[in-house]
């Protein structure tokens, strides 16, 4: 009895918090944060539309004469981020499966996939023939892709975490929470960069 | 409906679907821009429609899979005003003379809406916690073992937690008699009985037996 009172007078700070077994807590904040991000992207789309469409002074062409997006390239890229996609999901897989070597596979190519596409975003911006000062098209084009562009650099810092990881010997088929997160946030940043390709250089 | 972000798995078929769906808007922009904004128009609506439909509650679960040993049964009970009541105890002590029984007690932080709103929870969930001890000191002195918690603010929510982290074999809620009972005129009981959900893992929820195996103990 008097072991369970000095316990109890030895605990600081607040009580326990009280959760749902709705949700795991961290799912929760991943899907919390992927929400707030989802709205951060919505306001920089709801620039873009205005710039575009909503604008009295908006270009008929777009991009206006006589620039061009390298639609091409950004294809290419666009390919490569998606085959990412699914290098981390059979990561994920893998390492569930008890497959180690495949899940460090699977991680690594996801990651020099993600590196290859932030690398490609990086020449294309040298090569764009524009910048942000030459109209509102160059900064909503700019702004856009450059935010995508700091959330695959995001996204590859958890990758590599995750890599680093794998490779000491960490996760197991009962312990794989740590792949599971980035990979929800992997497969959000290819998600905003379908949309942002198809509406930036396709549409 | 599962959330597209609580898993890699549904977040992966998200992105499939992202796909797949704006490769058909490009298509249609192509052709002619409204009829990109008309298909994107379509398949909004139509994922709209899915989310509706999905939103619906699902039929009861007829089958209880039984954890933990075979020869023990898994007792909830749901109370708060009513849990050092001599009829719950009856009821109780009823089960545990049956047969083998583990009783889980919950208690409920029942608590304002304004406070709730406000955060203030801390006074509701001491005296729970209170009620609860009492309750267990009480049980034991009796000679039945059991384990208690305090639930969250809503009995259905701490219904519904308690289920999904204890695996009861059945539910017995006790609740004042009709005109008294809060719980009974928010319709706790019947929304217990027929509510099922999902637990967190996605599989189905043991929430679904409460058709069968819930039963009400009217408390003074």
């Amino acid at each position: 009895m008097s072991a369970h009172v000095e316990a109890a007078h030895e605990h600081h700070g607040p009580p326990q918090a009280h959760q749902s077994s709705r949700v795991d807590s961290r799912v929760l904040g991943m899907f919390l944060f992927i929400a707030s991000e989802a709205m951060l992207f919505g306001s920089f789309f709801a620039a873009y539309f205005f710039v575009r469409v909503v604008n009295p002074d908006a270009p008929a062409e777009w991009p206006p004469e006589p620039y061009h997006f390298p639609v091409f390239v950004a294809g290419v890229n666009t390919a490569i981020l998606v085959t990412s996609s699914f290098t981390m999901h059979w990561a994920l897989q893998s390492i569930k499966r008890g497959q180690r070597p495949a899940f460090l596979a699977g991680m690594v190519l996801t990651f020099l996939m993600g590196l290859a596409f932030l690398l490609t975003q990086a020449i294309e911006y040298l090569h764009v023939g524009f910048n942000t000062s030459d109209g509102a098209f160059a900064s909503v084009f700019f702004g856009l892709t450059g935010l995508h562009g700091a959330h695959v650099a995001v996204g590859l810092t958890l990758l590599g975490m995750v890599t680093v990881r794998g490779f000491r010997g960490h996760y197991s088929p009962e312990h794989h929470h740590g792949v599971e997160l980035p990979g929800i946030y992997w497969h959000f940043v290819d998600i905003m960069w379908i949309v942002v390709y198809s509406t930036v250089y396709l549409v | 409906m599962e959330s597209p972000f609580k898993s890699e798995a549904a977040a992966f078929r998200l992105l499939l679907i992202t796909i797949g769906a704006f490769a058909l808007i490009v298509a249609a922009a192509w052709i002619d821009p409204w009829l990109g904004v008309a298909v994107w128009l379509v398949l909004t609506a139509a994922a709209v429609w899915v989310y509706m439909r999905q939103r619906g509650p699902r039929p009861p679960q007829e089958h209880v899979e039984h954890v933990g040993p075979p020869d023990v049964r898994r007792v909830l009970v749901v109370a708060n005003e009513t849990v050092g009541g001599e009829e719950l105890m009856s009821a109780i002590g009823e089960l545990a003379l049956s047969a083998k029984t583990e009783f889980m007690v919950v208690c409920p932080a029942l608590n304002s809406r304004l406070k709730t709103w406000t955060s203030d929870e801390d006074p509701a969930r001491a005296e729970a916690q209170r009620r609860l001890d009492a309750t267990l000191a009480r049980l034991s002195s009796v000679g039945i073992e059991a384990r208690g918690e305090v639930g969250d603010v809503d009995p259905l929510l701490a219904i519904e937690d308690a289920v999904r982290l204890h695996h009861p074999d059945e539910i017995v809620i006790s609740t004042h008699p009709e005109g008294r009972s809060n719980w009974l005129e928010r319709g706790v009981v019947d929304a217990a009985r027929e509510r099922p959900d999902r637990d967190s893992r996605g599989g189905e929820s043991r929430a679904g037996v409460w058709s069968r195996r819930c039963r009400r103990v009217i408390g003074r």
